[in-house]
């Protein structure tokens, strides 16, 4: 067989690179009507209409409890729904389950890999979800029993072929979505570990995600180190809306308590409040100060504060509708990892690098 | 997978991406950002890491026992 003669082989090459030159040229035209478009509603500014709002008094928060055990830095958390338990991952591997306003350790799982980047409670109360470097997902029941080994309930499953970043349930023990370095999110019946859909549309590692607040909602956030944020529908599996104007990785994402809009946070610095409705960016959280990326972010239970923890060991507060900070906590010793707002809005939780969880209100 | 898609067919996966969005059903910020306001203030009364909490109401605010030192 001849090998094909040079020019030839020039050609393909020409022909290659004019499709994805062609491929570049309409992504653009496209990406700058859409701009124009969401420019046209683009009328005001959050702060400009939330000018006669109050001013917000002074905050007092303060560490309230310290949770210590974990041997290495605290990678993840979540609240229980009752609002007191919350569970940990942590890079030693280690998973643990504390009573939030006794500091007691309820339950301890070491997991087979370290970097346990993700960790979520049931609804139910009854069972955690875990996984990092694993690139599983696994499901391990509490049981009431102190000295059964939780490790031998354990169940696989999700499969991702990358790191798991985050999971979360759904609003029953019985799904759970998953989002991975390998740069899709999933959704995965808990019983059988069936893979119910699967959800593509990131250029790269997906960080974070967030599930809508209302039981009826069937959508998603998920924010990626492709700087974009997607909202999704979980049954079509379709990404219904495509945010890109962070300027690096988004590493959180919150939806706002009313479900029309979300918070991102990201290693420019910045958080940032996006609106579904008017499909655009309506805010920016950002001081020339603040030079450090941000881990994660969650609102307070009215929605006008916004918690973000920063990789410089600090937590800003901000209020979102005038866009300025209101407060900035000290108390770690490393970077924060990780933030949530417990169910009842009366307390927030942060894990940081310094092996630490803190309870503030 | 994302990792294992060549740069043409990312392309081809934005562009999909993006005529779908130029359609997206679009409002005005500013009656988004009203209703978000009026969403903000009716929930402000009860928001607990606002308004504060009684004492004797607040699991966090009673001491364990025992000092920290820092």
């Amino acid at each position: 067989m001849r090998s094909p003669p040079i020019p030839e082989m020039a050609t393909q090459e020409v022909q290659l690179n004019e499709t994805l030159a062609h491929l570049k040229t309409e992504s653009d035209t496209l990406k700058t009507k859409l701009e124009e478009e969401r420019a046209k509603l683009h009328d005001v500014e959050l702060h400009q209409v939330a000018e006669k709002v109050e001013a917000l008094g002074q905050f007092v928060m303060k560490t309230r409890r310290t949770l210590k055990g974990h041997g290495n830095k605290v990678l993840c958390m979540d609240w229980c729904k009752d609002k007191r338990r919350i569970v940990s991952s942590s890079q030693d591997g280690k998973v643990i389950v504390w009573d939030a306003f006794t500091t007691n350790k309820e339950h301890a799982v070491t997991m087979p890999c370290t970097w346990v980047m993700a960790c979520a409670y049931a609804p139910s109360g009854c069972a955690v979800a875990c996984g990092g470097l694993d690139n599983k997902c696994s499901v391990y029941p509490l049981s009431l029993d102190k000295n059964e080994n939780l490790a031998a309930k354990k169940k696989s499953v999700a499969m991702h072929t990358n790191y798991l970043s985050a999971c979360c349930f759904t609003n029953s023990d019985m799904q759970i979505l998953t989002s991975s370095g390998d740069g899709t999110c999933a959704l995965w019946d808990v019983e059988s570990g069936q893979l119910l859909q699967s959800f593509h549309g990131h250029a790269a590692d997906v960080l974070c995600l967030d599930l809508a607040p209302s039981e009826t909602a069937n959508t998603f956030v998920s924010g990626g180190c492709d700087k974009k944020a997607n909202v999704w529908d979980m049954r079509s599996g379709q990404c219904i809306q495509s945010f890109e104007t962070h300027e690096s990785d988004i590493n959180s994402v919150r939806y706002y308590p009313s479900g029309d809009a979300f918070a991102s946070g990201s290693d420019d610095a910045t958080c940032r409040l996006y609106d579904l409705r008017a499909d655009r960016e309506v805010a920016i959280y950002s001081k020339e100060s603040i030079i450090f990326g941000v881990s994660s972010v969650d609102f307070s239970l009215s929605g006008r504060l916004l918690f973000g923890g920063y990789n410089d060991y600090t937590i800003n507060v901000w209020d979102v509708l005038k866009g300025t900070r209101v407060s900035i906590l000290f108390g770690h010793e490393n970077r924060v990892s990780t933030l949530r707002v417990s169910p009842d809005g009366t307390a927030f939780c942060t894990g940081s690098w310094d092996h630490t969880l803190r309870i503030w209100a | 997978m994302a990792r294992d898609m060549s740069d043409k067919e990312i392309l081809k996966m934005e562009l999909e991406q993006l005529k779908k969005e130029v359609s997206t059903p679009r409002t005005p910020v500013s009656t988004n950002c009203a209703e978000t306001i009026a969403f903000v203030e009716g929930l402000l009364p009860n928001d607990p890491l606002i308004k504060g909490v009684s004492d004797d109401k607040n699991p966090y605010k009673g001491d364990k026992g025992g000092c920290v030192i820092t």
